[in-house]
């Protein structure tokens, strides 16, 4: 079982997000995550899922989601150097008194504290989902209270040509 | 012309279309199906649709009323897989929405083109759970290949011509669109799109030379080539090609049963059909075989027995289908061929060569002569394969049959050899019972002059068959044939051979008199309970210019054979008795 990031172009329209989850569920193909938002072209959005499964079930699925009329391109991501970020609020257990001490973990990582109280904090992380799941071990011992991730959007290195879409 | 009522005599005249025309949503929408040159409308009225029943009222367009929704979609299926043109069915909000659910499914297995329009509530009352309003496109997602919800009414007309341009191109299905009674009643000046563009959907695809080339190299050189030929050759009107191609290059044909049809059933190249309760030399065909060439198949569970490893374990595959999503998806392919089986065989024709088949072919036809499709006559009793031999022999393989679903769809595709393409209708993929007599309909009414039957069971026939209403009202000549075996008799065999005999749930005896309920419709009821019987109710049935039932009584316990059980391999045939 492989991870794989997929991008598809779709119609910025009502449902549409829902023809791409449903298709997931019929087929029984998994969703790690998935993201929607806007493309550099008015009325079409990209989005951004990350899956799991062969290549018998990678084929499967681009092929049928690029069946839907609303998909208008499909592109295997991660079959070629990708650039991939996340964005990460981890609420943790800690009082003011230990802000320098996480500081000395967060800073690392590139993350910062974005809001504190008298018995927790936030800390907001960008960049691949391992570093996020990197930092969360470190964090884990204060206790995390909350944590909430976007899932990954990606897009392909500017040096290989781009992948054939589908 | 046998259809006789008034309301469906063409009398009047087409009307000018008036482009630019202030049109309300219904009317815009009957513009649209005009100019789509559809024939036949099947629906029923309701709430929602209200507007659009208004403008049907003296309309040009050809309506027929059911007496259930789940009527109107099959009859619309039955006329477009008969024809090839779209199916179009019309039915109201919520309960009239979903009573269509099991006809769409059906369509989408077997890739149908069907434009199916519902009415929903106003725009205003959406999501407030109001009377009769159900998400019919949230339902349907998963059994269309694509759906619409109309917000403005200037979107009508383009919404329309690319639901019957998405219906009917690429591997063909069911499109729905959901009219809110708001947008119904709008008004805007009228259009019609000439062309279509939807950047998502190519739905195109000619192989290239190099494709057509790989594809003829690995053929060249099987010893024991077979063709796979399935709906696909159907859908694409690809008969004739298949046969050219089959001729040409001496390699037998195995349909598969959404393929029957699509291939002489009694050509000498022809092997019927594989799987579970196909002939033993189709079967033995695939196992034995060193190329299959599967064109427009997609090599189902029906077929490989969901044990796709172990699938025509010597053969190299080879698959052509116009959806590349069929491709890999089921078997292991050495080959693959993205594009429509037509052109594709009209492409590879002129380069294809004949195979050095001829030992391979007198090997099959040792098998056919040894172990052809067979049952026990006895006397005095009528065996429902019987029935089915008298209908093949009686209008030679030319007739329309539909069928339902059960033992009898198996009898129809082993001893009905059909010689044409879009001649047998019936639910293959979704297996739907009470598909096959609103179907007939359908198929009646785009071939007023062809013989067409409707094989049913006592079962699925009670499904559906309040239909007879529109047998008699509109004089639809459908011979109405019930194999009445007074069990639920697929199901019953199953507990038969994989239940103990324990018959849970499958007894029938309790129908009604079907001679009685056909005439209480005003259509002529007959009954056989015996071979004589049987071949004297079916003459006169045949003679009679009208609608008919027939009753045709047959034993109970009869089962069907070959089988191969769930799970088990194509090897592992069970003959049944001699």
């Amino acid at each position: 079982m492989e991870r794989h990031t997929i991008a598809a172009l779709v119609n910025d329209e009502p449902g549409v997000l829902t023809r791409v989850a449903n298709l997931f569920g019929q087929r029984g193909f998994n969703i790690d995550s998935i993201t929607v938002g806007s493309s550099e072209e008015p009325g079409l959005s990209r989005m951004i899922i990350t899956t799991s499964g062969d290549q018998q079930q990678l084929d499967q699925l681009m092929k049928q989601l690029g069946k839907l009329i609303d998909v208008i391109s499909v592109t295997h991501l991660s079959k070629d150097p990708m650039v991939s970020r996340e964005l990460a609020l981890i609420k943790v257990n800690a009082t003011p008194n230990q802000l320098t001490e996480l500081n000395g973990i967060v800073e690392p990582f590139r993350a910062s504290i974005v809001d504190i109280g008298p018995n927790s904090l936030i800390i907001q992380v960008t960049g691949d989902s391992e570093k996020i799941d990197a930092l969360l071990v470190l964090l884990e011992p204060y206790g995390i209270r909350e944590l909430t991730r976007t899932g990954s959007i990606a897009m392909s290195r500017s040096i290989v040509p781009a992948p054939a879409a589908v | 012309m046998s259809v006789e009522a008034a309301e469906l005599t063409n009398s009047k005249t087409v009307p000018d279309i008036g482009f630019g025309e202030e049109l309300t949503g219904a009317e815009a929408l009957l513009r649209c199906l005009i100019l789509e040159q559809v024939e036949y409308v099947f629906g029923y009225p309701g709430g929602a649709v209200l507007p659009i029943y208004d403008s049907l009222y003296g309309s040009y367009l050809r309506h027929i009323l059911t007496r259930h929704e789940q009527g109107a979609i099959h009859a619309a299926d039955g006329y477009a897989r008969a024809t090839g043109k779209p199916g179009v069915v019309i039915a109201t909000s919520g309960p009239g929405a979903t009573n269509l659910v099991t006809g769409i499914a059906t369509a989408q297995m077997d890739s149908v083109p069907l434009v199916c329009i519902t009415g929903n509530v106003p725009q205003n009352l959406i999501g407030t759970d109001a009377f009769q309003e159900a998400n019919i496109t949230g339902i349907t997602l998963p059994i269309t290949k694509h759906n619409y919800f109309v917000r403005d009414v200037r979107d009508l007309p383009r919404i329309v011509k690319e639901a019957f341009y998405i219906a009917t191109t690429g591997r063909p299905g069911p499109v729905l669109i959901d009219i809110p009674k708001d947008v119904s009643n709008q008004k805007a000046p009228f259009y019609y799109p000439d062309r279509v563009e939807i950047r998502g959907y190519q739905p195109t695809i000619v192989p290239t030379d190099e494709e057509i080339q790989r594809f003829l190299e690995e053929i060249k050189t099987a010893k024991k080539p077979v063709i796979l030929a399935g709906g696909g050759i159907i859908a694409a009107n690809a008969d004739q090609e298949l046969l050219a191609f089959a001729e040409k290059t001496r390699i037998p044909v195995i349909n598969t049963f959404m393929g029957l049809g699509s291939f002489p059933g009694v050509h000498e190249l022809a092997l019927n059909m594989p799987g579970m309760h196909g002939s033993y030399t189709a079967n033995q065909a695939l196992l034995q075989a060193d190329c299959v060439i599967g064109l427009g198949v997609r090599f189902d569970d029906r077929i490989t027995m969901g044990r796709t490893k172990e699938f025509a374990p010597n053969a190299k595959i080879i698959h052509v289908d116009i959806d590349p999503a069929e491709l890999g998806k089921n078997v292991s392919t050495l080959v693959t061929v993205a594009g429509d089986v037509k052109s594709t065989l009209a492409k590879a024709l002129p380069h294809a060569s004949a195979c050095d088949t001829e030992e391979w072919l007198a090997q099959l036809k040792a098998w056919q002569a040894a172990y052809p499709y067979r049952y026990k006559k006895e006397d005095g009793a009528l065996k429902p394969q019987e029935v089915i031999e008298l209908l093949y022999e009686t209008t030679r393989g030319e007739a329309i049959v539909t069928t339902d679903v059960g033992q009898h769809q198996m009898w129809v595709a082993q001893y009905y050899k059909f010689s044409r393409s879009r001649s047998l209708i019936s639910s293959g993929g979704l297996g739907t019972m009470g598909f096959g007599f609103p179907a007939a309909i359908g198929a009646q009414l785009a071939h007023p002059d062809r013989t067409v039957i409707s094989v049913v069971g006592d079962g699925g026939f009670q499904m559906t068959n309040q239909e007879l209403a529109i047998l008699g009202q509109y004089n639809i000549p459908v011979k109405v044939v019930i194999i009445n075996n007074k069990c639920l008799g697929m199901v019953r065999q199953w507990q038969e051979i994989f239940y103990d005999n324990r018959y849970s749930q499958v007894d029938l005896s309790c129908s009604p008199d079907f001679v009685k309920l056909a005439e209480a419709y005003g259509v002529k009821g007959l009954r056989a309970t015996t071979s004589e019987e049987a071949r004297a109710v079916w003459s006169e049935a045949l003679a009679h210019k009208g609608p008919v039932v027939i009753d045709f009584q047959v034993v109970p316990e009869e089962n069907v054979y070959p089988m191969v059980a769930p799970g088990h391999t194509l090897d592992q045939m069970v003959m049944g008795e001699e």
